[in-house]
């Protein structure tokens, strides 16, 4: 079924793609635009107190005494507590899933009792009447530690030669190990071999809003309202209802504008659980918004691998098997509730990827150590699985002497090769890598590109051409999460209600956090309904109204939450239909909707305005058949079920130039060619796969958390840890390939995080590329001036 | 508040006098004592430019300037340049292009942005992003933005 033939419309009506695949500008920028969005940080609340955290300077110690005397006694101070205090109110919790089997973490509280296990880890939460006198209060607390050995380096964790908490046994989290079979003899019988170690900087999302949440308990009601900066408020809904011993319905979590979220804000933060827990104890609403310097020693970090990849080719191209070794740390936790075992599962899962080899084995161990937790951010698991996969399959193309996008070409899976199982496991209902390939090096001019890069060499100018193809989970179902015991939806649900006047109100479970969810929403609604843009308004983000669901992560809000809008504005519209079919007495089939009118079906005549269907439903029923109620409010939901993930496929194309005396890489072109299935708005998508380009980039080039043989992070501010800026930033063309999902209505397959994926192997494959004359090669991230350097033996 | 200081300045065209303590910065004061929260705190440090607000015609980081400094300055923020229209063609291009996603940096970015248009500079794609460079964009690629201004550059007049 080709996107011109999308049943957008209910059976029987005129098929309309209306608003589906425009560039429309987005409703809800306009109050942004004017800073007069609503961000947790601006609610104004009577009796509001502020939070600050006292965290551990150590990354590793027990903690022998904590003095509060005089931080009560300081200005403003309303009261501070300690993690046994705290946790009289708010149960601890533990990182584990059933399907990762053998994953272990130990409780975790809100606030650290005995010991802290990371430099950063709160220990003493100050309330005050501002956050500046909580923060004076923190520096008053005195506190006697006891420090413990500290486990910094992974490689010394898997050795297991202190343990971090003893009654686990050992370091380990979570390991898995995965193998077709026939992988050593695939090796015995290829004609090359190549290895490669790549290494992987931990790095974190550095949302510009800090994570922020205002509790405000009732104590009349015993309810409890939230504002959260979160992407999935059902799940926190769950999350505070359990641990502060709430009932359900009692808590309402509302996520006003979230500013920036990239998997960062879809965790349990002990310090936000503390926050709903202070709100209970003191009885009135309480603050905390993370500030830079905390965020960078609390909000998630992720992406810290070291991956050992062999893969075995025949000398006419042809991939025979990979064999891969992950070791990953995450931190003292395994974060709540999605674990931190997810990331490296997604490496074993996805490695090798876009192409046909059978045989593959993979080993992988997840490990804890004594810096900050790890967890599910951007891309989870696929910028390490796409850099190594890319990274070896150019290394196997050159040794062979063939062409990159030749040897790709040769091993990517055939575009009609599908439904094809991976041996991995993993399903794939239609995959386009053939064609994604061909447009790629059409829209890039490869050939020529190939030439001036040779040109330029010539005259001592280092180019480099890099390629990454790459797969990409998207609209996961139950088996992501809901099949290993967590409380978190693979549904959502959508709730358009006509209004009289002939506006839509839609409520969605799927968050906005910039990406477009409630422009798409609309344009969706508004085509399906078969009204103006203009008439359709959007709520989302908020427990109370909502129908349940899980949120926005896992590229899942345009192809899960899409759906149900879709499904919800086509029943609508038949509900629509009934009652002007029974105003004008004729059979509802001759009938349809277009442009806020129900018009004849064939001729497009206009039979009666929408505003005057709504005046007649809502305030003259009287005039309708006795028997006739109309049902202008619909709900309707939506889990994807037939595969446990939507794929998408794509690739994506760097253009460098290395300068060999000064290491630095100047990025000078990037293009991504994606298959996202239906694109809803081609102008959001394309912003979108651009912004997760400059996120990959960021990882590729700057960005790096640093810890010290003591466990303390060493450029945990935004001077030393280094961001992508604009003027760094290379244009970045995108081009799309539209193989829409056969499992929904609606096509939409999820693009938010296909340019992280792919973005940080094409670049390193690019510098490569770039240094291959000069006899260097650079294989862990980021790839600073100064590694460059290095293996250029210059420094 | 033994050591406020009586500070008086103009914002967004209306006079405002307050008691002010020595150490609170200038976003702050916006946003706590005046409630104007559009000027956003992304980093406190002097980086990421969303705080960036104007005071007396020149972009500063709210987060770098104390409240008290500003005694006698005209401040202008995002909410005064949007009711004065001044920012409508560039807000008109961000939008249209979708030079923003959560919008968190767009009051600063926006401000930034005005700077260089009211240079009347006819300037490239490059000069455009070094610009900016001195605001944090974690949403989008930055084509976007640097797009819409171009755009509003050199269209007028």
């Amino acid at each position: 079924m080709g996107k011109a033939e999308l049943p957008l419309h209910a059976p029987g009506t005129q098929v309309d793609r209306g608003y589906i695949g425009q560039s429309v500008p987005r409703p809800n920028a306009a109050r942004l635009l004017q800073g007069r969005g609503t961000f947790t940080d601006d609610l104004r609340f009577p009796r509001l107190a502020h939070v600050a955290f006292f965290r551990s300077p150590y990354a590793h110690a027990r903690i022998r005494k904590l003095d509060f005397s005089k931080a009560i006694k300081s200005p403003g101070v309303l009261a501070v507590f300690d993690g046994p205090t705290v946790a009289e109110y708010c149960t601890p919790w533990v990182g584990v899933l059933a399907h990762l089997k053998g994953i272990k973490s130990p409780p975790q509280h809100a606030i650290a009792i005995g010991r802290a296990c990371w430099q950063g880890e709160a220990v003493a939460a100050v309330v005050a009447d501002s956050r500046s006198q909580a923060e004076d209060a923190v520096q008053l607390i005195e506190a006697e530690w006891e420090e413990l050995p500290v486990v910094v380096d992974m490689e010394d964790s898997l050795k297991n030669k202190t343990t971090i908490h003893p009654e686990l046994g050992d370091n380990i989290c979570f390991k898995r190990e995965h193998d077709t079979g026939g992988v050593d003899e695939a090796f015995a019988g290829a004609d090359v071999v190549v290895e490669e170690t790549f290494h992987f900087g931990r790095h974190t999302g550095v949302c510009l809003e800090g994570r922020a949440i205002l509790a405000d308990y009732n104590a009349a009601e015993h309810t409890l309202t939230v504002y959260h900066a979160t992407q999935a408020p059902h799940m926190m809904q769950d999350i505070f209802s359990r641990h502060l011993n709430i009932p359900e319905a009692n808590v309402r979590v509302i996520a006003k504008d979230v500013g920036g979220s990239f998997g960062i804000k879809v965790h349990v933060y002990p310090d936000e659980m503390a926050t709903a827990a202070i709100s209970v104890i003191l009885r009135r609403p309480v603050k905390f918004v993370a500030d830079r310097l905390e965020s960078f020693v609390s909000d998630i970090h992720a992406r810290e691998h070291r991956v050992n990849i062999r893969i075995a080719v025949k000398k006419t191209g042809e991939i025979l098997a990979f064999d891969l070794d992950d070791l990953t740390a995450i931190g003292p936790y395994s974060v709540y509730p999605r674990t931190s075992g997810i990331e490296g599962n997604q490496v074993v899962n996805l490695a090798g990827g876009p192409y046909k080899h059978q045989k593959y084995r993979a080993k992988m161990h997840v490990v804890f150590t004594n810096k900050n937790v790890s967890c599910q951010y951007r891309a989870v698991g696929h910028p390490i699985a796409v850099a190594l996969t890319e990274g070896i399959v150019d290394l196997a193309a050159q040794k062979l002497g063939m062409d990159p996008a030749e040897f790709r070409r040769k091993n990517l899976i055939p575009d009609d090769a599908y439904p094809y199982t991976f041996p991995s496991g993993i399903k794939f209902e239609k995959l386009s890598h053939h064609q994604t390939l061909n447009k790629l090096l059409d829209v890039m001019g490869y050939e020529k590109l190939k030439k001036e890069r040779d040109e330029l060499r010539k005259s001592g100018i280092y180019r480099g051409i890099g390629l990454a193809a790459m797969i990409e989970v998207t609209n996961p179902s139950p088996a992501f999460y809901g099949v290993g015991g967590a409380r978190i939806s693979a549904q959502d649900g959508a709730t358009l209600r006509f209004e009289p006047s002939g506006m839509l109100t839609l409520l969605c479970s799927v968050t906005e956090q910039g990406q477009g969810t409630e422009g798409i929403f609309a344009q969706i609604a508004a085509s399906a309904v078969g009204v103006s843009l203009d008439k359709v308004r959007v709520i989302t983000g908020d427990t109370g109204i909502t129908p349940y669901g899980g949120g926005t992560w896992a590229s899942r809000g345009a192809g899960i939450g899409g759906e149900a809008v879709l499904l919800a504005g086509r029943a609508l519209r038949s509900n629509m239909l009934d009652i002007a079919a029974a105003i004008l007495k004729v059979d509802k089939a001759e009938l349809d909707v277009r442009k806020n009118s129900v018009v004849h079906l064939l001729t497009g005549e206009t039979r009666i305005p929408l505003s005057e269907l709504g005046r007649v439903a809502y305030f003259r029923p009287d005039t309708l058949p006795l028997d006739f109620q109309s049902e202008l409010t619909v709900t309707r939901h939506y889990t994807p079920r037939q595969y446990g993930f939507t794929f998408t496929n794509g690739i994506q194309a760097s253009l460098v130039e290395v300068d060999p005396d000064t290491g630095f890489v100047k990025l000078l072109k990037h293009w991504c060619v994606e298959d996202s299935g239906t694109v809803i708005n081609p102008m959001l998508v394309d912003e979108q796969i651009r912004g997760g380009v400059v996120q990959g980039i960021g990882a590729a080039l700057f960005e790096e958390c640093l810890y010290g043989p003591d466990g303390q992070m060493l450029n945990g501010n935004m001077a030393d840890y280094l961001v992508p800026m604009s003027g760094e930033m290379p244009d970045i063309v995108c081009a799309h390939v539209e193989t829409p999902t056969q499992q929904s209505q609606l096509g939409a397959k999820g693009v938010g995080e296909a340019g992280t994926a792919g973005a940080p192997g094409a670049v390193m494959n690019a510098i490569n590329d770039a240094l291959l004359p000069l006899g260097a090669r650079v294989t862990a991230m980021p790839f600073t001036p100064e590694r460059i350097l290095r293996a250029l033996g210059k420094v | 508040m033994e050591h406020a200081v009586e500070t008086t300045l103009t914002v967004n065209g209306t006079k405002v006098t307050r008691r002010i303590e020595p150490r609170q910065h200038l976003v702050d004061f916006l946003r706590e004592e005046l409630g104007l929260t559009g000027s956003h705190v992304g980093c406190e440090h002097g980086v990421c430019g969303a705080c960036t607000v104007r005071v007396d015609g020149e972009i500063v980081r709210g987060c770098l300037m104390l409240a008290v400094q500003a005694d006698g300055c005209k401040v202008e923020t995002i909410e005064g340049l949007s009711d004065s229209q001044e920012l409508s063609l560039l807000q008109k291009a961000f939008h249209e292009k979708n030079a923003l996603q959560c919008g968190f940096c767009t009051p600063g970015m926006l401000m930034a942005a005005q700077d260089l248009v009211l240079s009347k500079r006819k300037v490239s794609r490059e000069e455009i992003r070094m610009h900016i460079s001195g605001n944090y964009c974690r949403c989008t690629g930055y084509q976007a933005i640097v797009d819409a201004i171009e755009e509003v550059i050199h269209g007028q007049g």
